[in-house]
């Protein structure tokens, strides 16, 4: 996410005119024909039809040409813009798109000599991009923070930047093969650090603040509408339930982890918990507790559960400060995997048949709404995984208004000032066993509610879904998107489901490509991708800047509440 | 009448390390008490104990006649006995009025701490005009007055203040002990632990001296303060 600063004595004026040249470059490159063959990501080999793919140049294209007249006219309503170092996040990003199509082109097709003139094109136009933005003079921009739009442009903006997410979203998921994915994301991550490095989000975040229903609202629509843009096919829909369950586990443990500050290592086992629950009291031929109340009852106990094992580990090892509750948890977390591999009547009890685990779990029946089968909406389909995506969608809408809530709540305020200084909180009169421990069993009670559902839209719950790297890979989400938000987790979860399924070729590799970012991230950007300003001023203190910033926004947030 | 806070006999112990033993006191509500002692004399330990954070091996602290020796500190704070500890602890990334809040944390009536976050920014103007800075940027001396005025939000019947004047400038340090007495005269009773035993001793009503963990000394903090041996040991006078 950050450029590197090159110093350059600036020539704005020649700057301007090779980012204008370089983007009518790209945009005529994009009417011509990339490859010869045209079987390779989608068809770019038709002149004067651009495929998708070559759409986004022309939009990158676009872009420039509309950077490059910002330069020197500068705009009052956008004083706010930050030209040059979002001219430069578009050039370098669409250097890195093209250079990704050409690589497949030559890849797929055998060598760089089957790359037609209009793949050529694009890669000088985008190298006169990069050129012209990085001879551009650094602007000085007003604060983002004091820009306010009228009240119905800040929620069409609001409401465009979530269709454009929608949008992005599908597309992305639309490539089948490793090439489309990786050049869809690559555009994808472009328009986002352009507007990230031109301070777009940075005045989205606080006309969120403002219009907090409306984003609320439209991301749950967003959410809600994604699965019309699967033509009522499944094969997204099933990596969309696994991430939406990962994610409603994510944001349980975000309370535990990002709110009080307490680290769980075996948070994958109150899933499990729950998922065994669930599965165990299903209709399934081979459950094993003879009692199968409503789906309601048992997603109720599933979550009890939970939260009583939770209480158990919890309440001996919270009243001590310091690491022991990682190490008790990561303990518990394999006394789990342990206990569910062998209760399987050999060992202990018939409870959850050992390895094979439960299979043949029936699909969910709610109100006589049946989950297994397709339903018709107008013109649309809804397919079967659509239907467990819904209601998952709408339990993590659940998980997150309760975070919103305990977040600006007096509840939060004690984690936080235990997160802090325990001892001086403890002084202060905040019950600090009694907020940990609500913390710790409430994350997993919501961890268990989540489980139940997993235990129908998957088909079987066997023990190996629940082992230490799950719970691992929860906590790597957390930690990268931005521990303590909502959006951050969000982001952070969907990126570690989601790769691994659309990019086969790094399977083998993603843990180490995980180890790595992580490792890159608490050295760049510790407070992870997306983070809340004051997380942000819990890492990088000395910055003064930022402490005015977050002075700010609170001055904001208050007016808004006010 | 009772005293407001009675401490018996009290012994603390860290392991097998006694660092209080067997001490009794008194304070008497409107007064201002005092602990006076140099390092390691166990004043300290003795705040700590009757707030709760570290239990006694023996005797017994009451506080408005109820045994509070094994209350929990969250709910001796709802009791109304503050503890504003050493080295101020204020939470350094909240904002001015974060950290107040904090200090109210015990309490639920919302319009009433709304009126004592005016009375705190009344008593020091500073904190009102950096209601919105993060704490950790603030001099010694500002966080002193912010650790003070969070103890008073949660509208302690007792206020217990741990060294106040550790670390300050001389100047600074006369705005904390006015404000100590500013805080006497509008009614709360205040147990002050010092070093500094002249400013402590102008102050105190009663004082008490500690050494090594035993109460060696008592009497008017005036009468203290010309005492021969206080000066000797504390004053550096012959």
């Amino acid at each position: 996410m950050n450029i590197p600063k090159i110093t350059i004595s600036p020539r704005p004026n020649v700057g301007k005119a090779l980012l204008a040249g370089g983007a009518v470059l790209l945009i005529v490159a994009a009417l011509l024909a990339w490859s010869y063959d045209s079987t390779i990501l989608g068809d770019l080999s038709i002149s004067g039809n651009p495929a998708p793919l070559q759409e986004f140049a022309i939009v990158m294209g676009v872009v420039g040409l509309i950077e490059a007249a910002l330069v020197h006219r500068r705009l009052t309503s956008l004083s706010w813009w930050d030209t040059t170092s979002s001219a430069r996040a578009l050039a370098v990003g669409t250097l890195v798109y093209i250079v990704l199509i050409d690589y497949n082109i030559a890849y797929q097709s055998g060598g760089v000599i089957n790359l037609d003139p209009g793949a050529w094109l694009a890669l000088v136009g985008a190298l006169v991009m990069v050129a012209g933005s990085f001879l551009l003079a650094p602007v000085k921009v007003t604060n983002q923070l004091k820009v306010h739009g009228a009240n119905w442009l800040e929620i069409v903006v609001i409401t465009a930047t979530l269709a454009a997410l929608l949008f992005m979203v599908a597309f992305i998921l639309r490539g089948d093969d490793g090439g489309s994915v990786l050049a869809a994301l690559a555009a994808g991550g472009t328009f986002g650090v352009l507007l990230f490095r031109g301070g777009f989000f940075t005045w989205l975040s606080v006309a969120a603040a403002r219009h907090r229903p409306v984003i609320m609202l439209g991301a749950l629509v967003v959410a809600l509408l994604f699965p019309l843009t699967q033509n009522g096919t499944d094969a997204n829909m099933s990596i969309a339930v696994d991430i939406a369950i990962f994610l409603c586990a994510a944001l349980g443990l975000n309370i535990v982890v990002g709110l009080a500050g307490l680290l769980d290592l075996g948070y994958i086992a109150f899933l499990g918990t729950g998922a065994y629950v669930g599965a165990m009291m299903s209709s399934a031929a081979s459950a094993t507790i003879g009692w199968h109340p409503p789906f309601l009852v048992v997603a109720l106990l599933g979550a009890l559960t939970s939260a009583v094992l939770g209480l158990i580990i919890g309440s001996p090892t919270l009243r001590l400060s310091g690491d022991y509750l990682a190490i008790v948890t990561l303990a518990f977390g394999e006394i789990f995997h342990t206990a569910v591999n062998n209760m399987d009547g050999t060992n202990g009890p018939d409870l959850t048949h050992g390895p094979n685990g439960i299979a043949g779990i029936p699909d969910l029946n709610l109100f006589g709404f049946n989950f297994g089968s397709t339903h018709n909406l107008g013109s649309f389909t809804i397919s079967n995984y659509s239907n467990y995506y819904i209601l998952l969608v709408l339990v993590a809408a659940l998980i997150i208004t309760i975070f919103s809530r305990l977040n600006n709540s007096r509840i939060g305020r004690g984690w936080i000032a235990i997160r802090e200084d325990e001892r001086a909180a403890e002084a202060m009169g905040v019950n600090i066993f009694g907020l940990k421990i609500l913390a710790f069993a409430g994350g997993a009670f919501l961890a268990g509610l989540a489980g139940t559902i997993q235990a129908h839209a998957t088909p079987s719950v066997v023990p190996d879904n629940y082992t230490f790297q799950e719970s691992s890979f929860l906590l790597a989400a957390v930690v990268l998107g931005g521990m303590g938000t909502v959006v951050g987790v969000a982001l952070g979860a969907t990126v570690l489901k989601l790769l691994p399924e659309k990019l086969r070729f790094i399977e083998d590799y993603r843990l180490l490509i995980f180890g790595l970012a992580l490792v890159l991230m608490m050295r760049f950007r510790p407070e992870g991708l997306i983070a809340s300003r004051r997380r942000q001023l819990e890492f990088h203190d000395e910055d003064e800047n930022l402490a005015d910033i977050v002075q700010e926004e609170h001055v904001d947030e208050q007016k808004a509440n006010a | 009448m009772t005293a407001m806070l009675e401490v018996k006999d009290l012994s603390v112990a860290y392991g097998k390390i006694t660092a209080v033993k067997g001490i009794n006191f008194t304070v008497e509500e409107g007064q201002v008490v005092t602990l006076i002692g140099t390092n390691g004399a166990g004043k300290t330990t003795t705040l700590r104990t009757i707030s709760g954070l570290l239990r006694p091996s023996a005797g017994e602290i009451s506080f408005l006649g109820k045994r509070i020796d094994k209350v929990q500190a969250h709910s001796i704070v709802t009791m109304g006995l503050a503890h504003s500890p050493e080295g101020r602890r204020i939470f350094p990334r909240q904002s001015v009025e974060e950290n107040l809040m904090l200090g109210a944390f015990a309490r639920r009536d919302r319009t009433d701490i709304q009126a004592d976050l005016k009375e705190a920014y009344d008593l020091f103007p500073i904190l009102a005009e950096r209601r919105k800075q993060p704490a950790g940027t603030f001099s010694g001396g500002e966080q002193q007055m912010l650790a003070m005025g969070r103890a008073m939000m949660s509208r302690p019947k007792l206020l217990m203040l741990d060294e106040p004047s550790m670390g300050l400038s001389p100047i600074m340090m006369k705005k904390i002990m006015t404000t100590v007495r500013t805080l006497q005269k509008r009614g709360t009773t205040i147990l002050l632990v010092e070093q500094n035993a002249r400013a402590a001793l102008k102050l105190a009503t009663h004082g008490y001296v500690l050494e090594v963990g035993k109460i060696v000394l008592d009497g008017p903090g005036p009468e203290l303060l010309v005492s021969d041996e206080v000066k000797k040991a504390y004053l550096g006078e012959d």
